[in-house]
């Protein structure tokens, strides 16, 4: 591999890196954050399923994103990556759980914009009523699941300690699901402008499978990713579990699952090819945002709840950063598309 | 991956021990109490009988038993951090059970120390009243066993032990009326109004602990 072509991937991986720190950190955040599992053991878990995620099911919404805006020129993808991780960087520093999947379509309009390529509005359409729906589905969700659980647990009878145990075993099992489900999802944002221009090859493994350029590309994503939770998202944990409204444990554990549902719903090709041929309409299959998902999921919790233990305050500061990162993010990445093409003379465009 | 799954096992086997732990100690408050109707039943029948010291005994030993099951079980709540959300109640709660049972071991010893002398005229009330505490306790043991598993009948077992607490404050009452109204010495009048006190403050103690019980099974709820 060309040592340019290593450098520019960079660009993703670092973007991938602020994915981990922050989008990663949704998915076990309320689980950390009420002490139910441990960072390590959360960490661990998370990584190990965010790349397989990435690799198996990550092409889906790949193709959404390529729809958006066809990147061509590795410089191009560069810009694209570090103005994203950038700003969601910034984000994280401050403790606002954004979303890495509005970052990279701010910086792919940007880059649409820039380089004078058309706006599909379809696609676009298409992705901005999903960061609308992906909130209000995750509530009604974890509406849905918290009262049908609470009526199970009353029923059932178990004891508080035994269902703080099987409340630990769920929470790992939503979580690696959730990661899972980020990883399918989300991998996209961080890998998804370098498709076209993979610098891999596919490699037959003894004649048994193969694993393809794509692939490869997706599990360095994946890499990069579980790097980032590692080493950064601990904080955001801790601000997802407990800032937003005080949660108990099974309200963590819905959430989590009802957030990975919703994640793994608008990953799953399985699921939109199946409604299809119900002759149903197929879930479009968007990079969604976890974090749109995780919020939605909490307020959903306290809106059963009365609605009076939620801090608006918090939850209003993190709408106006939903609605500010892409646009940060879409004049970052013209600023350093503008860099590249007339400071170092690079093709941004083919 | 390993170490993951042999945590879980050993969480869930720590969990089952804790239930059990958690059983015995209330098993033991129960047992306790009905060591107590027996103590002050033997000593107003057989005082000089020297079974009713090995019943003391028997309640030291059993104190102390649920002392060392106490420390346990705080030990395992923080040391494993299980249920973040409700182990300070829990912990709170096991406390004030814990002081439950050192009234009646308190009880017991001051029986022994003291030796009041109560006339016949007064153990049928005397029996009458250590009854109802017992019974209140006994209450409070389902409220207990109802927070851990079935916080819907907590209100319900509660109720009881509030019902009890009243039967006990008529039957102080009265008792100490009538001590007061006896041809006894003013000294020996307070004396056994300290013990009647005593027993009943037990009541007192355990419609707290119920009151407790309560706003913990709501928090659990929301």
């Amino acid at each position: 591999m060309e040592l340019t072509i290593l450098l520019f991937l960079l660009g993703g991986l670092f973007l991938g890196w602020s994915l981990g720190a922050n989008d990663a950190a949704n998915v076990f955040g309320t689980a950390v954050g009420t002490r139910m599992v441990n960072f390590r053991t959360a960490a661990i878990i998370c990584s190990i399923f965010v790349i397989l995620g990435a690799v198996i099911s990550g092409a889906g919404t790949t193709e959404t994103l390529g729809k958006l805006g066809a990147i061509n020129a590795l410089p191009g993808a560069f810009a694209c990556c570090v103005a994203a991780g950038f700003s969601v960087y910034l984000m994280t520093k401050s403790g606002l759980p954004v979303s890495t999947t509005q970052a990279i379509v701010g910086a792919i309009i940007g880059w649409n914009i820039f380089t004078g390529s058309s706006i599909d509005f379809g696609v676009l359409t298409t992705i901005f009523a999903t960061w609308i729906i992906c909130p209000i589905l995750a509530g009604l969700i974890s509406i849905g699941i918290y009262i049908g659980l609470k009526k199970f647990i009353a029923a059932s009878k178990i004891h508080l300690l035994r269902l703080d145990a099987y409340t630990r075993a769920a929470l790992l099992l939503a979580g690696a699901f959730g990661a899972y489900s980020l990883g399918a999802n989300n991998i996209a944002n961080v890998m998804g402008v370098f498709v076209n221009i993979s610098p891999f090859t596919d490699i037959n493994v003894l004649n048994f499978f193969i694993i393809t350029s794509v692939q490869q590309l997706f599990l360095i994503g994946g890499l990069a990713i579980a790097v980032g939770v590692f080493t950064y998202s601990k904080k955001v944990m801790f601000t997802v579990g407990n800032d937003l409204l005080k949660l108990s444990p099974l309200s963590a554990f819905v959430i989590v699952l009802s957030h990975s549902i919703v994640l793994f719903l608008f990953a799953s090709q399985g699921i939109s090819s199946f409604l299809t041929s119900l002759n149903l309409p197929a879930i479009p299959l968007v990079p969604v945002s976890s974090s749109q998902a995780i919020v939605g999921g909490v307020i959903g919790i306290g809106f059963l709840k009365g609605g009076k233990e939620v801090k608006w305050s918090v939850a209003g500061k993190i709408s106006i950063g939903w609605v500010v990162l892409p646009i940060i993010t879409m004049i970052i990445a013209m600023f350093i598309l503008y860099i590249l093409t007339y400071m170092f003379n690079l093709n941004v465009v083919f | 991956m390993f170490g993951l799954k042999t945590s879980k096992i050993s969480l869930f086997s720590d969990t089952k021990k804790l239930e059990k732990d958690i059983d015995e100690f209330v098993n033991i408050l129960s047992e306790v109490g009905l060591a107590f109707k027996s103590i002050v039943r033997t000593y107003l029948t057989h005082s000089k009988n020297g079974n009713f010291d090995e019943m003391v005994e028997k309640v030291t030993e059993m104190e102390s038993k649920a002392d060392t099951i106490t420390k346990e079980i705080e030990h395992a709540l923080y040391e494993e951090t299980l249920i973040p959300d409700a182990r300070s109640d829990v912990l709170r709660l096991l406390e004030h059970l814990d002081e439950l049972i050192g009234m009646y071991q308190g009880n017991c010893y001051h029986f022994s120390i003291q030796k009041p002398d109560f006339p016949e005229e007064f153990h049928e009330d005397l029996i009458g009243l250590t009854e109802t505490v017992v019974s209140c306790v006994e209450s409070l043991c389902l409220t207990v066993r109802s927070f851990f598993r079935d916080t819907k009948s907590v209100r319900d077992n509660a109720h009881k032990v509030t019902y009890f607490e009243k039967e006990s404050d008529i039957k102080f009452s009265s008792l100490a009326r009538r001590i007061f109204n006896s041809d006894l010495n003013l000294d020996q009048k307070m004396h056994l109004r300290y013990f009647v006190e005593k027993i009943d403050r037990i009541c007192d103690q355990a419609e707290d602990i119920a009151d407790e019980l309560i706003i913990y099974s709501i928090k659990r709820s929301v």
